[in-house]
This record gives C-alpha cells, sequence and structure tokens, in this order.
C-alpha cells in the first residue's frame, strides 16, 4: 500500500518557463551547434571563411570597387589616369557590346536579330510555364515555326517556289546522283579488270535512273509551268497547299472524320501564307546576311539552341536503335554512338568545316556555320544517346509487357510509357550535356566562326581599347554571361524534376 | 456446348535447348473459368503469356475468338484486343495516375474521345471498389488497390478472356481477399478466365476446371471437387498434399 502511495504525485506550483541554458537559436546558437562545435568544423570553418575571404573579396574589388565605369577608350582605365589600381574597365564592355552580341552583322539589319531574340522570349517561355496552356501549338511554334521564321529573318532571302518545286527539285537532285553514279561505274569499267561486271552494274543504274526521271515528269513539268508562269511562288503554294490538305484530309478520315486534320492544315497554311506575305519571301524577302558576318553571343545561342532542340531527338532515336532487336539497326546505332565518343569535339568541327565539302556532290555545298551546327548535334546527339540509353534500361520489362497486353503497338508503348518514365529518370545527365554542349560552342571559333568568345578575343586587338585590365575584364563579363545561362538551365531541370517525379512522393 | 473460345492445340515452346512447353492442349469455353497450378518452373506463366502473344512458340496454335496465333505470330494486335492481362506485379504505369492508367489504352488503341474513355474508366474503378483515387498514382497506393486497378485496367479495354498470372502472390494476405472478391465478382458475371494461382479456395469456389501442369506438360484437369477429392496422377497427389497441409 505504501508503495503505491509515495509513487503517486500532484503537482503544487506550475512550473514557469525558462530559457534554455545554451543558446541553440539564433546566430550564436548557429554558430556553436553548426560552426563550431567540433575540432573538425571549426577547422572547417576557418579554412571555408579564408577561402570567401580570398575569392569573393578580391573578386567583388575588381568587378566594383576599383572598377572604372565610364570613359571614351582606353586612356579612362589607365592607372595613370584614374589615380589608383583599376579593376574592371567596364566602358570597353560598352563599347564593344554590339560586337559581341551581333559579331559583324550590318548595323542596319540588327533590328532583325533582336527581333529574333525577341520571338525565342515570347515563344519559350509560356512553353517552360506548366501553369500555361496550348502546349501543344506553343510546341509546335516554337520548334517548327520558329526556325524557319528565325532562318528568314537571321539569314534573309526569300523563296522561288515551294512544297512543289521543292519536291521536283529534290528527287531531281536524287535522280541525278544515281545516273552520275551509273556513269562513273560505266567510264571505269573501261579500265577495270573487271570490266564487264561494272559495265553491266553501270548500265543497270543509268536504267534505273532514266526510269525515275520518265516517272517524275509530270511532276518536273508542272514544276516548269509554274515557274514560267508569274507569280510562282503562290501558284506553287496554292497547288501545295491543296495536295496537302486533301491528304490530311484522306488520312484524318475522310468524310466521316477527317474535318479537324483538314481545318488544322488549311490553318497551318494559312499561317504560312501570312508569314511568307509579311515577310515579302516572295519578293526576294530581306537582304541576305551571310553567315560568316554572324557572330557573338547570337552565334553562341544559335549553335547552343539548335544543338540542344536536335540532340535530343538524335540521342533518344540512336539509344533506341541500340536496343533494338534488329540487328542492322543496332550495329549502325552502336557503331555511330561509338564513332562519335570516340573523336573529339574538336576534330569532328574540322572535318565538318574542311574535309566534309570534299566527300559531297560538286554541285551541293553547305554553308559554314550549318556544318558546325550538323557536326555538333550529331556529336551531342552520341552522348545524349548514352544517357538515354540509361534511362531506357532503369524500365523494367513488365512496363511494355503491360502496355503491349494492352494492345499498344510497339511506337505507342515507347512514346506513352517507356520513354516518358525513362526520360524523367536522366533529366539530370541530359541537362548536364546540353550545359556542356552550351560551352562547348566556344570551340566553333577554331573553325572561323566567332561567337562570344570568339568576339570577345577579336576585340582584345583593338588598340583604341588595349589596356592591362581589358582582357581580365572581358573574360569576367563572358564568364558572368556563361554563368548565367547555365545557371538558369540547371536550376529550371530541377524544377522539372521536381515537378515530373511528383509520383515518387507519397 | 458453346465452341471453344480459346483453343490451344500442339502447343510447344523451347528456350534455346530447355523444352519449357510439351504438346498443349487446352480448349476453354466461353464463360468458363480456369484455374492453371502445378509447381514452380512448370511452365504455368509461359502457357499463359503464350495466349495473348507475350512470348513466342514454335510449334502448335492457339486460336482465340477465331483469331488464329500461330508460331509466326500474325494477328498479334487483334488478339491482344480481345485478351486483357493481370500480372503477378501489377505493372501499373507509374508516371500516370489511376484514371489514366485507365483510359491510356481505349484512347490510344480504340481511339476512343477521352471523355467517354474516362467515364468508362469510372465505371470500371467503381466496380473494383476505388473510384475515390482515381487521381492517385500508383505508388500512393496498397498493393492489393493496385492490383485491383490492373484488373479495372484491363477490363476498360472489353476483353472476352481474362488472363490473371499469380494476381496475389505479392501481396499480404489481408490484400489476398479483396483481390480475390473482385475476381469472383468478375466470374459471377461471366467473364471467361484462365488464373495461375496457388489460392486452392478460390479454385474451390469459382473454377470450371482445375488443370495441373508439372515439367511443362498438363498433367491432370478436372472438376474442382474431382480434381481435390480424388487426384489420380501421382505428382498431382504429391503437389496437393504439400499444398493443403
Ligand atoms: N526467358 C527465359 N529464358 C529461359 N528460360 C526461361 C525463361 N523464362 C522462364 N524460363 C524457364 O521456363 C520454365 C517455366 O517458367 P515459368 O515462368 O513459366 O514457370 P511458372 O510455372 O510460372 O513458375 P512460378 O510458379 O515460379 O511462376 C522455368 O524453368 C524457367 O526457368
Ligand atoms: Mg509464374
Amino acid at each position: 500500500m505504501s508503495d503505491i502511495a509515495s509513487s503517486s504525485f500532484v503537482r503544487q506550483d506550475l512550473l514557469t518557463e525558462r530559457p534554455a541554458p545554451v543558446k541553440t537559436t539564433g546566430f550564436v546558437g548557429l554558430m556553436r551547434t553548426r560552426l563550431f562545435n567540433s575540432p573538425t568544423n571549426i577547422l572547417l570553418t576557418i579554412v571555408g571563411a579564408l577561402l570567401l575571404w580570398f575569392t569573393i573579396v578580391p573578386s567583388v574589388r575588381f568587378l566594383m570597387v576599383d572598377a572604372v565605369w565610364s570613359g571614351k577608350d582606353r586612356a579612362a582605365c589607365l592607372t595613370e589616369n584614374a589615380g589608383f589600381a583599376v579593376g574592371a574597365c567596364w566602358p570597353y564592355i560598352q563599347a564593344k557590346l554590339p560586337q559581341l552580341i551581333y559579331g559583324f552583322y550590318p548595323e542596319a539589319e540588327r533590328w532583325r536579330v533582336n527581333l529574333t531574340f525577341v520571338l525565342a522570349v515570347v515563344l519559350l517561355v509560356p512553353l517552360l510555364v506548366p501553369r500555361l496552356p496550348a502546349k501543344g501549338l506553343n510546341a509546335s511554334l516554337f520548334f517548327v515555326a520558329f526556325p524557319v521564321v528565325a532562318f528568314f529573318l537571321l539569314h534573309g532571302g526569300g523563296i522561288k517556289g515551294f512544297g512543289l518545286s521543292w519536291t521536283a527539285g529534290l528527287l531531281e537532285l536524287f535522280d541525278d546522283s544515281i545516273i552520275g553514279a551509273g556513269q562513273a561505274l560505266l567510264s571505269s569499267s573501261k579500265t577495270s579488270a573487271v570490266g564487264p561486271l561494272l559495265w553491266l552494274v553501270g548500265n543497270f543504274i543509268v536504267l534505273v535512273g532514266t526510269a525515275i526521271h520518265w516517272l517524275i515528269l509530270p511532276l518536273t513539268w508542272l514544276r516548269d509551268q509554274i515557274q514560267g508562269a508569274g507569280q510562282s511562288v503562290w501558284t506553287d503554294f496554292a497547288v501545295t497547299a491543296a495536295v496537302v490538305c486533301l491528304i490530311a484530309f484522306g488520312l484524318g478520315g475522310g468524310l466521316r472524320a477527317g474535318g479537324r486534320a483538314l481545318a488544322s492544315s488549311i490553318f497551318a497554311f494559312v499561317a504560312i501564307a501570312a508569314v511568307i506575305k509579311l515577310m515579302g519571301l516572295d519578293r526576294g524577302g530581306l537582304p541576305v546576311v551571310a553567315t560568316n558576318l554572324w557572330g557573338g553571343l547570337l552565334v553562341t545561342l544559335v549553335v547552343s539552341v539548335t544543338g540542344i532542340v536536335t540532340s535530343l531527338p538524335i540521342g533518344v532515336a540512336l539509344a533506341l536503335g541500340r536496343r533494338s532487336t534488329i540487328p542492322l539497326i543496332r550495329i549502325f546505332s552502336i557503331a555511330f554512338i561509338e564513332f562519335w565518343r570516340g573523336v573529339p569535339l574538336i576534330t569532328v568541327l574540322f572535318f565538318a568545316t574542311y574535309m566534309l565539302p570534299l566527300f559531297l556532290p560538286g554541285n551541293f555545298s553547305v554553308d559554314g556555320l550549318v556544318r558546325a551546327l550538323i557536326g555538333i548535334a550529331l556529336f551531342t546527339g552520341a552522348y545524349q544517346a548514352e544517357n538515354v540509353r540509361g534511362g531506357l534500361a532503369a524500365i523494367p520489362r513488365g512496363q511494355g509487357e503491360a502496355a503491349a497486353a494492352l494492345g499498344l503497338s510497339w511506337w505507342k508503348t515507347t512514346s506513352l510509357i517507356v520513354l516518358p518514365q525513362a526520360l524523367r529518370h536522366v533529366i539530370p545527365n541530359l541537362v548536364n550535356s546540353f550545359i556542356s554542349l552550351f560551352k562547348d560552342t566556344s570551340l566553333v571559333s577554331i573553325v572561323a566562326l566567332f561567337d562570344l568568345l570568339g568576339s570577345l578575343r577579336a576585340s582584345f586587338s583593338d588598340p583604341k581599347w588595349s589596356t592591362p585590365s581589358t582582357a581580365f575584364t572581358g573574360f569576367a563579363f563572358a564568364g558572368v554571361i556563361y554563368f548565367i545561362f547555365c545557371f538558369g538551365m540547371s536550376r529550371y531541370s530541377l524544377f522539372v524534376e521536381h515537378r515530373l517525379n511528383a509520383h515518387r512522393r507519397n | 456446348m458453346s465452341d471453344p473460345i480459346v483453343k490451344i492445340s500442339g502447343l510447344n515452346k523451347w528456350y534455346g535447348d530447355f523444352h519449357v512447353l510439351r504438346d498443349i492442349d487446352l480448349d476453354v469455353r466461353k464463360g468458363e473459368r480456369i484455374v492453371i497450378c502445378g509447381p514452380s518452373g512448370s511452365g504455368k506463366s509461359t502457357l499463359i503469356r503464350c495466349i495473348n502473344a507475350l512470348e513466342e512458340f514454335q510449334e502448335g496454335e492457339i486460336v482465340v475468338d477465331g483469331i488464329e496465333l500461330g508460331p509466326n505470330l500474325k494477328h498479334i494486335d487483334a488478339v491482344r484486343r480481345e485478351v486483357g492481362m493481370v500480372f503477378q506485379s501489377f505493372n501499373l504505369f507509374p508516371h500516370l495516375t489511376v484514371l489514366d492508367n485507365c483510359t491510356l489504352a481505349p484512347i490510344w488503341v480504340r481511339n476512343i474521345p477521352k471523355r467517354d474513355a474516362e467515364a468508362t474508366a469510372m465505371k470500371f474503378l467503381e466496380r473494383v471498389k476505388i473510384p475515390h483515387q482515381a487521381n492517385k498514382f500508383p505508388g500512393q497506393m496498397s498493393g492489393g488497390q493496385q492490383q485491383r486497378v490492373a484488373i479495372a485496367r484491363a477490363l476498360t479495354m472489353n476483353p472476352k478472356v481474362m488472363l490473371f498470372d499469380e494476381p496475389t502472390s505479392a501481396l499480404d494476405p489481408e490484400m489476398v481477399k479483396e483481390v480475390l472478391d473482385t475476381m469472383v465478382d468478375l466470374a459471377g458475371e461471366g467473364m471467361t478466365m484462365l488464373v495461375v494461382t496457388h489460392e486452392m479456395g478460390f479454385a474451390r469456389e469459382v473454377a470450371n476446371r482445375v488443370v495441373f501442369m508439372d515439367a511443362g506438360q498438363i498433367i491432370e484437369a478436372n472438376t474442382p471437387n474431382e480434381f481435390f477429392a480424388a487426384p489420380q496422377h501421382a505428382r498431382t497427389k504429391l503437389f496437393l498434399s504439400q499444398i493443403l497441409r
């Protein structure tokens, strides 16, 4: 009994609140619990503080405190004139800014570059904000319409025909190269040891080429008629629009359900017509600015955006090809990936710029910038292929089987089930490659293209601005620009990753 | 007796040199419920995966609702549209909500408008008793709920035959019951079902026939009563003695 009595307890006075004996909150608390709570941490804190001291302080001094903010030429940035040890020479950046952004793009035409930038931002920002509607239309505008418009804006020039003429021209080129190959065989058959065989094959190829020539004759004839008449662009446009709309109508389900497809293709053609009219493409378009005049940030952005946008589909296609059950596709993909991963980007660029022209047929020339673009896209594509493959490998086999059991075709299974999951797994890797691509664009300056870094280095040689700190200022500026873009991509990818992986959080 | 809706004749399959399925003959009539059991590795999964062409086979023929599936696997798509399948590991699509899991195939395979597909999906989700979780992701549900979603997903395609490959063996005991109840309901509605399972209670209650497989062949097939009361083959007896301990 007494045991129980002694263990019972009733409180008489309530205790008042009192502060913790050791402060664990606020700045002092932070110092105590996080920064100086163990010998190792004390050491790390001191090293960290020193590191900050030796990096941040000089940077701020150079960029802000000791910087010269205004001036007309190098005189303003010389220590003798400024009266102190000069840091960054900002008037130099100010003076060279147009060159850093546009390169040698003619001054009178620079509004076209600005307009392209504005268009890009206007189309890209809504695409990146998940809450905004109409992603399908927005994406098709950005990925299909924008590149075409940007080309005619930046490069200039007009069109002489439309779909029909282009198709006819392409087929003709194809046919010509077949006949050319056949004739080359025929002529070499005269000297070769296996002459009769070559003669036979050559004749056969020429025969095929001639057959194709007759096959496409109606098309080329129509093209010539259209080109001969005035208003060739619009006649061609009308013919192409009619044909494509009819095909869309037919494929979309004909009279029963084709209305939607017909309406959207008519809408697309009206939009195309508006663009042609607005930019005067039928009357020669804007004055041509050759790509060797482009430079600065413009080239950096053109190269990196094209590279980013094209390398992902290339990578996905190669990754799928590498896992294909069809040996030919698999071997091709493996060879392609391993080849591009095995050579340095510089080699690729050199090859694309100086050697590719030697391989292409005589009358077929590709612009220098485009060659570099293709090289970079393929190079990055090979890397992205391996990233994507990593994601594909992480998808359990049951996913594909479940989709197949529901009756989904391989294409639908891949695009609706496998790829969406695989790509989510590898967003960090994909963006990693994008970021390194963005910085690797600076290598194009090796093949005589002046990107941001190239333009910057070109501007160093201007005697008007040569001071001891010019180069440092320029590189600091370029560094900040690159950092803004790369950091932006990195943060945005984190956001996307977080959002798309909603299903993995409970 | 109606014609068989699934007719398997002379089915032989090899994995490399390994003869997994040997001379399988099996007719399933419309509305019939068949339970397939047998020791591990006897080829049960392989057999039912052949029926909807998830596995190819070298000899024999499978006819599903008049559609012929030979060794060259023509008509795969047509057959798969008639046959629904539920897997041991659910295989829901983790990046899609429950509702999207159920509307994906109707929309993309049958070209049904999204609204109608969603209405149908909700109907089936109600039938498996989880209409309130339609907007959750599979990862946020219990195993039993996931498996019921998987059943609903298969049903949205209006299959004529449902295949179940050990639908309850990845589940905790309490969840087994909710899934089995769903399957019993389905059987009550006259669905043709081929079920690989070790749930002998389910077999007794629902099956028209129990098929016992061992070493890639059908050893014995009988009504549940006969099968459990008077097994004929020595291997069947051994298996039953082990499983019904
Ligand atoms: N892809 C494969 N390649 C080679 N052998 C396989 C393959 N898949 C299964 N097997 C073999 O085929 C046999 C039958 O497998 P199956 O999965 O059909 O068995 P099961 O009866 O379903 O067994 P369980 O009850 O364990 O699921 C097993 O011996 C297995 O090892
Ligand atoms: Mg199995």
